[in-house]
């Protein structure tokens, strides 16, 4: 207790310390209004246009930063910090070509609405424009993947910049903000003066909701033979996990959560029907399409949930929440749009929220479906399989662990077989699918989470686009248990292959992949191989048990693929089964 | 397709049409016409855009253009009735003997003659796209060498917004 109550007071003491208005460089400024954001761990990558701020951070210790060994290292790392503890995200990179190398991360997180503030240097600002050594208009390139940007022209500017893109990442509908700092900003001096209000014209997000769509709302419920929710990743942004789990009890109503959205309802609910979609359950897609209520809490009808947009939902009344007004009606036609931040409005909907009573044919239909279709594979004693394996590895963390993955099957089979029941636990790329992203992510949420125990699913193909990170785990002890499903294959690009393009095996096969386990140790890291189920449990226990990173490799079946399956261009009740039915 | 005339209310800010234009341009929406120039107020710019699509387009140009940290304001234009004008700059072959007969055309439409030159007239018109268009059609004939429009710039009559 003291030791704590000496760090709070030291904190407090330092913040105060930061406050004081001085005469400071701009990079200065930049490290100073960071710690006064909060932040406590910053990715990052130096080069010319930073050196000024790597040069302030020189001995400076009132905040982490994690050196990393690729900028989109860096990135996915702050985009797995941001996801996984509700924080801004934050990552430094150069100029011109560290720029470029953010931009695959920083499209990922503003497709799935990540807050993450972006800096990157950028040369002099006499040079801007004349293609100079490590130009690049990293701002005009971004601008369609931020949700904004700045560059920065005077140093008098940048405290106000800093506070603004703090706040406009993580208010509203969040996202990633971009901040292109050139050299001589971060050289010069003036006199910092924190900023601690925000005001921008033509900036406000609306919270609350109109009080007569939520009405409308509720009497839909009432009126409601056949309901649904669909909740999304919106529901974990807005810290409304509790608030669904309130209005999905009081209402009775059944609940599918999107690839993001896992984790916002407890997986083990009678009410829950799983994840919809291409990969969806057998139970939650027939249920969209039989719905004649669908209340859509926080998620964007991505065309990976709907399917064949013309045939979606064909008898449902559609409400949708959502804080920023442009999801309403962009893909699906809305009969009920209710523009606000999704904690509120559910909020104000729990005051008047009833049990929906007409729908109980409905439970008990669906309730039944869930029973009878539920993911299933078929399982061998000779070869490792997959789901299998994800399996295990719920129940030896009791479905506790915070997972990240990669992109491609063994993400899919993860958001199958692994059990989510809490918020920020889940940390993937939903919206742009982004290989490369599921390790470094890992990173990122354990320096969010230390104690927490951290496993990050991949497959071979994605592990090789970022595994130089491996290197940031062994030298600062990053407790990350990394799983490769290696089934030496691009497994979802084969399976697409195999089952819409007649067998025609192009270019997947991933052969001269290294030996994983030499890789990592190559690295420091300590690496386990399984080929069997005998030797997946014990080399999985001894990872657990061992205090660092651990790369695990587990040798699964090539041929096999994720089921239920739509093709794109069907709708999701149209599923290929597979042969576990 | 139905054409619609939105204003846009912009920080005078770097960048800001490339936000604009370049939201036009991957959400798939069509520019018909954009013109850009200060507004009553002190760092705000106004963005006249004509554009087509359906109702639903409409709404979400609107919904997306409000993203936009620096979009102040979106009003739909032609929802009420408005004052819509159009400057065109248009240099027309002109031999002495055919002068006449292309001033008669600039006074028929109330346009100007703004320069002449040994082998052409520059004529200048203002009005209506449709006006500006059956201008150039009748100038045509004559052969023009050159023609610059500025694309419509707007507000909305009277009192209504």
């Amino acid at each position: 207790m003291v030791t704590q109550n000496a760090t709070l007071k030291s904190k407090e003491e330092l913040m105060e310390k930061l406050r004081q208005p001085e005469v400071i460089t701009g990079s200065e400024i930049l490290l100073r209004s960071l710690v006064l954001e909060g932040v406590d761990c910053v990715f990052g990558y130096p080069g010319g246009a930073v050196l000024y701020i790597y040069d302030a951070m020189h001995g400076f210790s009132d905040f982490n930063h994690v050196l990393t060994r690729h900028e989109q290292g860096a990135i996915h790392a702050a985009d797995g910090y941001a996801r996984a503890s509700g924080k801004v995200g934050v990552c430094i990179a150069t100029s011109g070509p560290g720029a470029t190398n953010l931009v695959t991360g920083i499209a990922t997180a503003y497709m799935d609405s990540v807050p993450l503030v972006v800096i990157t240097g950028n040369v002099i600002s006499s040079l801007i424009g004349t293609d100079a050594f490590q130009e690049a208009d990293i701002t005009g390139i971004t601008m369609p993947i931020t949700k904004h940007s700045y560059l920065v022209r005077d140093v008098e500017d940048l405290p106000r910049i800093i506070h603004e893109a703090f706040h406009i990442a993580n208010t509203g509908r969040k996202g990633p903000v971009l901040i292109d700092i050139p050299k001589d900003v971060s050289a010069n001096k003036t006199l910092f003066k924190p900023v601690t209000e925000v005001s921008i014209r033509g900036y406000n997000p609306t919270v609350s909701p109109n009080k007569l769509q939520v009405d409308k709302m509720i009497k839909a419920i009432a009126e409601a033979e056949r309901p649904l929710i669909l909740a999304g990743g919106g529901v974990i942004y807005s810290g409304a996990h509790e608030e669904l789990h309130e209005f999905v009890k009081k209402t009775d109503i059944p609940i599918t959560t999107t690839l993001l959205g896992l984790g916002a309802f407890p997986s083990g609910d009678d009410l829950f029907l799983g994840m919809p979609g291409m990969h969806g359950t057998y139970t939650a897609n027939k249920s969209i399409q039989k719905a004649d209520l669908l209340i859509n809490i926080g998620a964007r009808f991505d065309d990976r949930v709907t399917g064949k947009l013309s045939g979606f939902a064909p008898h449902a009344k559609i409400i949708h929440i959502d804080i920023d007004p442009a999801e309403i009606g962009k893909n699906v036609p809305t009969d009920i749009p209710i523009v606000g931040d999704v904690k509120t409005v559910l909020q104000i909907a729990n005051l008047q929220a009833k049990r929906a009573e007409k729908a109980d044919a409905w439970r008990a239909e669906l309730l039944a479906s869930k029973a009878q279709y539920p993911f299933s594979y078929k399982d061998s004693e000779d070869e490792l399989k997959p789901q299998w394996v994800v399996e295990m590895l719920h129940e030896t963390t009791n479905g506790d662990a915070i997972v990240t993955t990669d992109v491609g099957q063994h993400q899919m089979w993860a958001a199958q077989f692994y059990k989510f029941n809490k918020p920020r636990s889940w940390v993937t790329s939903g919206g742009l699918g982004t290989m490369g992203f599921g390790f470094p992510s890992a990173i990122g949420a354990q320096m969010a989470n230390p104690d927490r125990l951290v496993i990050s699913i991949n497959g071979d193909g994605g592990m090789q686009m970022c595994a130089q990170e491996l290197a940031i785990c062994a030298i600062n002890n990053i407790p990350v248990k990394v799983v490769i499903l290696n089934n030496q294959v691009l497994g979802m690009v084969r399976q697409w292959q195999e089952l819409i393009y007649d067998n025609r095996y192009s270019h997947i096969d991933l052969s001269g992949s290294p030996d994983f386990v030499k890789l990592s140790e190559a690295y420091g890291v300590k690496g386990f191989r399984a080929t069997n189920k005998e030797e997946a449990k014990a080399v999985w226990e001894e990872a657990l048990r061992h205090p660092g990173p651990a790369v695990v490799e587990f040798v699964v079946r090539k041929e096999e693929n994720v089921y239920p399956m739509v093709a794109q261009g069907s709708t999701i009740d149209e599923m290929i089964m597979g042969d576990a039915e | 397709m139905i054409k619609h005339t939105i204003a846009v209310i912009v920080n005078d800010q770097p960048g800001v049409l490339q936000r604009v234009s370049g939201l036009f341009g991957r959400r798939g929406f069509n520019i018909e016409s954009i013109t850009v120039g200060t507004s009553e107020e002190v760092g705000l710019s106004r963005m006249v855009i004509v554009t087509t699509g359906d109702e639903q387009t409409l709404e979400q140009i609107t919904k997306q253009l409000y993203k936009l940290i620096d979009v102040i304001k979106v009003i739909h234009l032609s929802s009420n009735p408005i004052v819509a004008r159009e400057l065109a700059l248009i240099k027309v072959s002109a031999e002495p003997a055919a002068r006449p007969e292309i001033f008669g055309v600039v006074e028929t439409f109330r346009a100007a003659v703004v320069d002449i030159g040994t082998h052409s007239v520059m004529v200048q018109v203002v009005g209506d796209t449709e006006k500006i268009d059956a201008m150039v059609e009748l100038l045509k004939p004559y052969g023009i060498r050159e023609l610059s429009r500025t694309g419509v710039t707007a507000l909305n009559r009277g009192n209504s917004r």
